[in-house]
């Protein structure tokens, strides 16, 4: 058994919340700059702009984007760890407490009613799954609420079947048309329950861009999706163009014999993740 | 690239279209969704208001704070739509536009046009960038409501994209917004 205090997981919080408020993914850059190289008139001027942002950000430190997010904390716990010292959320919430306020980040956390703003950015969002081994990994993502806003659960029937994901996941994405920050990421969750597709579809978020499930099924709907989205013409930040979205990445979970949840979570272009392992 | 200074006078405007790209220099003033709502409670009480609305700007931002340094954090727009209910009494009250991100609704073009006033586009996501336009800010109103309150900044050459017109123009292609 392998011991760990909970303070060091507060500390890779830290470290991994200070990094990715500041910078994007290689991947995302690197998308970015070949849509640059294919738009024309306000679209590239927008991409252009965004570019020119991410090496401000980066060189200076600053957070690419105002809103540095919600903070999700995503942790994969290995079963043959025993944590010790205070108690795993606090310790969670304590690195993203000190890295908000470090890093010069925004707080946008509040009461759902009061809106009273908790003025921390805490309480982080965390999710733990516990797996085989003796590892801890740690994943953040600032997520922002433009994008989030327009994210959606649809609870399809068995017989919409693969033309019932595809339109909600087109549909998603049209209706949201300028408001998410496009060009957008799609992560989409197909299967589980109510709650858990919700989770397929943020965890998918997590997958480098270009990358295919590894079922050929939902590989085909990634890229089908993808084709018919960016044909919609919204372009980069509405203003038209071809690149409506970098990527569309699907997570399939095994669901009940009624019925075919599909939940479609909107990623602006800002795509910030890092992660550690302990 | 245009350059304009705030405030803007009546022929500017008019000149403006859809899809233009400037660059803005002057006073505005940042609002999000808290400080509008304080805004029309102090319009609903016939209150003084936190800065005069006459030819004034409001930016749709909730800035980071501000490093060591600098007049203010990272400062990109936030999506314009959550204000469509807000613009079209602000404007019809003498705002003379608004800077954000994404459509706005069609009550929101019409006002535009029968103000004559314009909404500009700022890039959503470039924060940092914006940052470095803003030479001066200020708290105005509102300080409990942190990111959220109303600041006054003087900016230098903000990039910007006119997104609707006073002739009824919009570079958004129509969506559900």
């Amino acid at each position: 058994m392998k011991i760990v205090e909970t303070t060091k997981i507060g500390q890779c919080v830290y470290r991994l919340a200070l990094r990715g408020c500041t910078r994007l993914t290689a991947g995302c850059k690197g998308a970015l700059a070949c849509a640059a190289n294919r738009e024309t008139g306000a679209a590239r001027f927008a991409l252009q702009t965004i570019l020119e942002n991410e090496e401000i950000a980066t060189r200076e430190g600053m957070p690419i984007c105002q809103d540095t997010g919600m903070a999700c904390v995503f942790l994969e716990l290995g079963q043959e760890v025993h944590l010790s010292g205070m108690p795993l959320t606090d310790a969670v919430d304590e690195g993203v407490r000190r890295a908000y306020a470090d890093g010069n980040f925004r707080k946008s956390i509040c009461d759902p009613l009061t809106r009273r703003n908790t003025g921390d950015n805490t309480p982080a969002h965390l999710h733990v799954e516990i797996v085989a081994g003796d590892k801890i990994k740690i994943r953040f993502l600032p997520k922002g609420f433009g994008s989030e806003n327009m994210s959606r659960l649809n609870m399809l029937t068995p017989a919409e079947g693969r033309e019932g994901i595809l339109d909600t996941i087109v549909e998603t994405v049209r209706s949201a048309g300028s408001r998410p920050c496009p060009p957008v990421v799609v992560g989409v969750g197909i299967g589980g329950s109510f709650d858990s597709c919700a989770y397929l579809a943020k965890k998918a978020l997590f997958r480098p861009l270009g990358t295919r499930n590894a079922r050929s099924d939902v590989a085909s709907i990634e890229k089908e999706a993808l084709e018919k989205i960016n044909a919609l013409g919204i372009g980069a930040q509405g203003f038209g163009g071809s690149v409506t979205a970098l990527d569309v990445l699907c997570e399939a979970a095994p669901t009940h014999i009624a019925g075919l949840p599909v939940a479609v979570n909107i990623q602006c272009h800002c795509v910030r993740y890092e992660e550690e392992a302990l | 690239m245009k350059k304009l200074t705030l405030p803007l006078s009546q022929e500017e405007k008019i000149a403006l279209h859809a899809g233009d790209c400037v660059l803005l220099s002057g006073t505005i003033f940042t609002a999000r969704d808290c400080a509008h709502r304080r805004i029309f409670e102090l319009l609903d009480a016939d209150m003084p208001l936190p800065f005069s609305l006459k030819d004034a700007f409001i930016y749709y931002a909730g800035p980071c704070p501000a490093p060591a340094g600098r007049a203010v954090g990272s400062c990109g727009p936030t999506t314009s739509a959550r204000m469509n209910t807000f613009a079209p009494r602000l404007l019809d009250s003498g705002l003379g536009g608004m800077i954000g991100k994404g459509e706005m609704s069609d009550e929101v073009g019409k006002a535009l046009q029968r103000n004559n006033a314009v909404y500009f586009a700022a890039i959503g996501g470039a924060g940092a960038l914006y940052a470095h336009a803003v030479k001066r800010s200020e708290l105005v109103a509102f300080p409990d409501l942190l990111s959220e309150a109303v600041y006054r900044f003087e900016v230098e050459d903000f990039p910007l994209v006119v997104a609707m017109d006073c002739h009824g123009g919009s570079v958004y292609r129509k969506t559900s917004c």
